[in-house]
């Protein structure tokens, strides 16, 4: 029979709870907006971002107290979590909002067809016009150059690791893979600046930025092809060796075109992140007004480092450059991650789920 | 087909779209030297790639022992960046306050507003919304850092304008949060944009570390009578802590190795200044973009000293990042 | 402290997927009903529905009715947290959370319903130790991590824990399938004593566990893969193994198939 209860609160004598109704939260939400919107115009705050704070302090606590009457403490703390948990991914929004929307709407003031195809040549940082064609050219020429260098070694080393490596060679490149996705890009920087530049005494060039940008990317591939090739099931490549097929060949034939989806995403990935780096450029770039079509030999410029300079000139018509320029870095990153992420989708390896 | 026959083409074949297996055959021979050039292909790609780590750190030091040696003030104790003077004299406790101070409060906005967008994509969103989001965070780590830097500089900073006041207004008394008016360039600042700039890595390493928390135990939660917090606080969050904590060393890093974002918004100065709201400070990253420029070879060499210093606290930041999600994986896998 | 469970009408879909349908059933206070049936005849989706957890499966969802004491699990108002705390379960593999005690996962129910005296929660977790055929084993190590016990203690600490919070109904869902000979006796046991407290609906694939510890079985089919599980009948336990009034019952149990 039932044993003595020792259970203080006593054991619910029905199951069902008072709730709030679904809609509640949205209630709460429009509640606390709107009250946020009276008490900065009340209060007189300007700025929006008050505004947004003070309405997501509001939902929360408003949230948590109404909950807490109703419903109780375990449920209003329930309800704490999941309020705190959504403002804090609106919060993420905001800012990416925020950005894109300024960048679009500051950037397309000076971009057009004559801004992609001019050079700023002799033109004065205060005076309107120029373009940022010889800043695509060194990014395309610096980016197809670093990606030259690392992808073969990238693509190799992760077949290394995944396809031979055993041992303790193995270990360690796994480790320092790792490792040197962190590297902060203006250390990459600095090494090719000391190597290259001040002990081998070679000139500044976009050939020394591809350098740097290789360094930052090698680990980005190894590690994207890494997962790839580790996503081939086992059963492929032991079909193929069963057959008598050797090692390399069954890597080449067999598990590099079963993943090549995503070890071409994974490479794209790494190309649209370093398109985006500056440090390493501003060190052993340098930075130039013209167009310098030979990536060996004298300074060139790049989209970042454009933006960096324009931006660092601080007037309107160079601020104005520096957002058109942002745009484009912009457009071509977004783009370049979007068909990355598309033929990620497309050429997904069917595994049956 | 007959298997036993079928043997190692020449390695000169090229790679080319048939079928693995295909039936031209050779004669037999023990050794296939395509797997041997194969084999020392990947390898060497792999010790190239330990090559440039040491090289990186040997190049590194020598410029630094250059730099040092003829150093009239104490690298660690001089608060001072005077490299064109006679004596040169240059030291770092400066930039190692502001670059951990402007990571710290990276970190602090960041990394709660991470692990709650990880946890609203793994175990609180609509499941046909949690992919989208997904894809939102990761175009925030998509955005370069120089548009973070250019939209922090002209966007941000007059927004804070407001938010300093107040805080000045409230807090102002405790030194750290005086705000003398004028344009935030701030340490503060700073470390709000590398908050957005590292939330992207905190969130993704922490949710994958979330969705790997194991069904049952969430069941086991649930089954009690567990509300969806209390099922998080009991079988999901203390699974993925260490998985945090490595998310986190991750993004703080990124923080402390970012360069140009930094270097756009921070007004530098070379001292270091109680209150985070005013302009001044500085990092290393940003020190070395912001002098390069005007540097001679000897100040150049300076700078690469602090470089080295940076890599060297970035390698054992992540070094230690890694060991615990290594750990971590070794254990899950003794228990799974 | 049990309660009598009575269904009616019940089916449930996993999307669009129906996964058993139009069940419906009785199952006694202070008795044991075992659920037999081959695989994907959704007796364990079944057991689920008697205490809302089917629904936390991504896309689960259920119609009908099932009825406590009366009171409908699924009616408006309803709290499915209230449900689960009234109806525990057990489950197919032991799931001690791996960061607790021994002791703090039998004291993992009580702590979300209220705080407790320190002696208070002694008596409790002994008690439901004790309950569980536990407590001479483990007295001496409750600071240990339950991880650290073999697979029948893990299962025995996971009905503690079920227990602790005085549940009026105990489901159980195969939960000797991945347990030694002796370990599943001892569960088996333990069953039979759980019953003189709780209601009890076991799932199991082992006929000649259900024809041991159960009181009445529940047959479950399903007329080809991809249709929905149903009821095929109930009974007396003696009787769905003598003398079933239904042929695929007979089949089944002689195996003649499944």
């Amino acid at each position: 029979m039932s044993t003595d209860t020792v259970i203080k609160t006593p054991a619910p004598s029905t199951l069902s709870a008072a709730r709030l109704p679904r809609w509640a939260p949205l209630v709460v939400a429009l509640g606390s907006a709107a009250t946020a919107v009276a008490i900065g115009m009340v209060a007189g705050l300007h700025s929006r971002l008050q505004w947004g704070m003070i309405a997501a302090l509001l939902f929360v606590v408003a949230s948590y107290v109404i909950a807490a009457r109703v419903e109780g403490q375990r449920q209003a703390k329930d309800r704490l979590a999941t309020s705190l948990v959504w403002v804090a991914f609106l919060l993420a929004i905001i800012p990416l909002a925020s950005l894109l929307w300024e960048t679009v709407a500051r950037g397309s003031k000076v971009f057009d067809m004559y801004f992609l195809t001019h050079s700023m040549g002799t033109l004065g940082d205060r005076e309107v016009g120029g373009g940022i064609y010889h800043a695509l050219l060194g990014t395309l020429q610096q980016v197809a150059l670093a990606s030259l260098i690392a992808v073969p070694i990238g693509l190799l080393t992760a077949i290394y690791l995944v396809e031979y490596g055993r041992g303790k060679l193995a270990k360690v490149v796994t480790f320092f893979v790792d490792v040197m996705t962190g590297i902060p890009s203006i250390v990459a920087g600095l090494f090719v600046l000391t190597f290259w530049i001040l002990i081998l005494g070679f000139d500044f060039s976009g050939w020394a930025g591809a350098m740097a940008l290789s360094i930052l990317m090698m680990p980005v591939v190894v590690r994207s092809t890494e997962e790839m090739l580790k996503l081939v099931p086992n059963e492929l490549r032991e079909a193929s060796l069963a057959l008598g097929v050797p090692k390399w060949r069954t890597i080449l034939k067999v598990v590099l075109p079963t993943s090549i989806g995503g070890i071409t995403t994974g490479v794209m990935l790494a190309v649209a992140r370093i398109t985006g780096e500056t440090a390493p450029v501003l060190l052993v770039v340098w930075g130039t007004n013209f167009i310098n079509t030979n990536p060996f030999e004298g300074a060139q410029s790049s989209l970042p480092l454009y933006i960096y300079q324009q931006y660092a000139a601080g007037n309107s018509a160079s601020y104005d450059r520096a957002w058109a320029a942002a745009l484009t870095l912009i457009g071509f990153v977004m783009i370049l991650n979007l068909v990355a992420r598309g033929i990620a989708r497309w050429k997904a390896p069917k595994t049956g789920r | 087909m007959d298997i036993s026959t079928t043997k190692a083409p020449p390695p000169t074949e090229p790679a080319d779209a048939r079928p693995p297996a295909d039936d031209r055959r050779k004669s037999n021979s023990a050794t296939r030297p395509g797997d041997r050039v194969f084999l020392g292909l990947s390898r060497g790609s792999g010790i190239v790639l330990l090559t440039i780590m040491g090289a990186i750190a040997a190049f590194l030091t020598y410029r630094t022992v250059l730099a040092l040696s003829d150093n009239s003030g104490n690298f660690f104790t001089t608060f001072e960046w005077d490299t064109a003077a006679t004596p040169p004299k240059f030291g770092i406790p400066v930039l190692v306050f502001g670059t951990v101070v402007s990571s710290i409060i990276a970190l602090v906005i960041a990394v709660p507003i991470a692990v709650a967008i990880a946890l609203f994509i793994s175990h609180y969103a609509p499941r046909k919304l949690s992919g989208p989001i997904a894809y939102v965070i990761d175009l925030l780590a998509a955005v370069p850092s120089i548009v973070y830097g250019l939209w922090g500089a002209l966007v941000v900073a007059p927004h804070l304008v407001g938010l300093y006041s107040w805080l000045d207004d409230y807090l102002g008394w405790t030194g750290i949060f005086e705000y003398s008016g004028g344009a935030p360039r701030s340490l503060m600042t700073v470390g709000i944009l590398l908050a957005i700039m590292i939330l992207p890595i905190i969130t993704n390493v922490s949710r994958e570390v979330f969705l790997q928390s194991p069904k049952m135990h969430e069941e086991a939660a649930l089954a009690l009578g567990a509300t969806r917090w209390e099922v998080i606080r009991m079988s999901v969050l203390p699974f993925g802590r260490s998985g945090v904590i490595s998310a986190s060393m991750l993004g703080l890093g990124r923080a402390l190795g970012e360069t140009i974002a930094v270097a756009t918004v921070l007004s530098p100065s070379f001292l270091i200044n109680a209150s985070l709201l005013d302009p001044g400070g500085g990092t290393f990253a940003q020190n070395i973009a912001s002098k390069f420029n005007e540097a001679d070879e000897f100040g150049r060499d300076a700078l690469i000293a602090s470089g080295l210093v940076l890599f060297v606290i970035t390698l054992l930041v992540n070094g230690a990042a890694r060991l615990i999600i290594a750990r971590r994986k070794e254990y899950s896998g003794a228990n799974a | 402290m049990a309660k009598r469970i009575d269904v009616s009408g019940l089916t449930a879909y996993y999307g669009s997927h129906k996964a058993i349908e139009d069940i419906s059933m009785t199952v006694e206070p202070r008795s044991v009903t075992a659920f037999i049936g081959p695989s994907g005849c959704g007796k364990s989706t079944f057991l689920r529905t008697l205490n809302r957890m089917h629904e936390v499966t991504p896309s689960g969802r259920v119609e009908g009715k099932v009825l406590l004491d009366g009171e409908d699990l699924y009616g408006s108002g309803v709290d499915p947290v209230n449900v689960r705390r009234t109806v525990g379960m057990v489950f197919q593999r032991p799931n001690p959370f791996p960061t607790m005690s021994i002791f703090d996962n039998v004291a993992a129910g009580l702590r979300l319903n209220g705080s407790y005296k320190k002696n208070e929660l002694n008596d409790i977790v002994e008690k439901s130790l004790k309950g569980a055929n536990l407590w001479n084993e483990v007295k001496d190590r409750l600071n240990k991590p339950g991880s650290g016990l073999s697979g029948g203690q893990q299962q025995r600490l996971c009905i503690a824990r079920a227990i602790a919070v005085e549940p009026q109904v105990l489901l159980m869902d195969e939960p000797c399938s991945a347990l030694d000979p002796i370990s599943t006796l001892a569960i088996e046991d333990l069953i039979g004593e759980l019953k003189e407290r709780f209601t009890i609906v076991i799932v199991t694939h082992n006929m000649q566990q259900a024809a041991r510890v159960s009181d009445r079985t529940a047959f479950f089919n399903l007329a080809a893969i991809g249709q929905p599980g149903k009821l095929i009948e109930i009974d007396e336990t003696e009787r769905i193994f003598s003398n079933p009034s239904v042929q695929a019952t007979e089949d089944y149990i002689s195996g003649r198939f499944g």
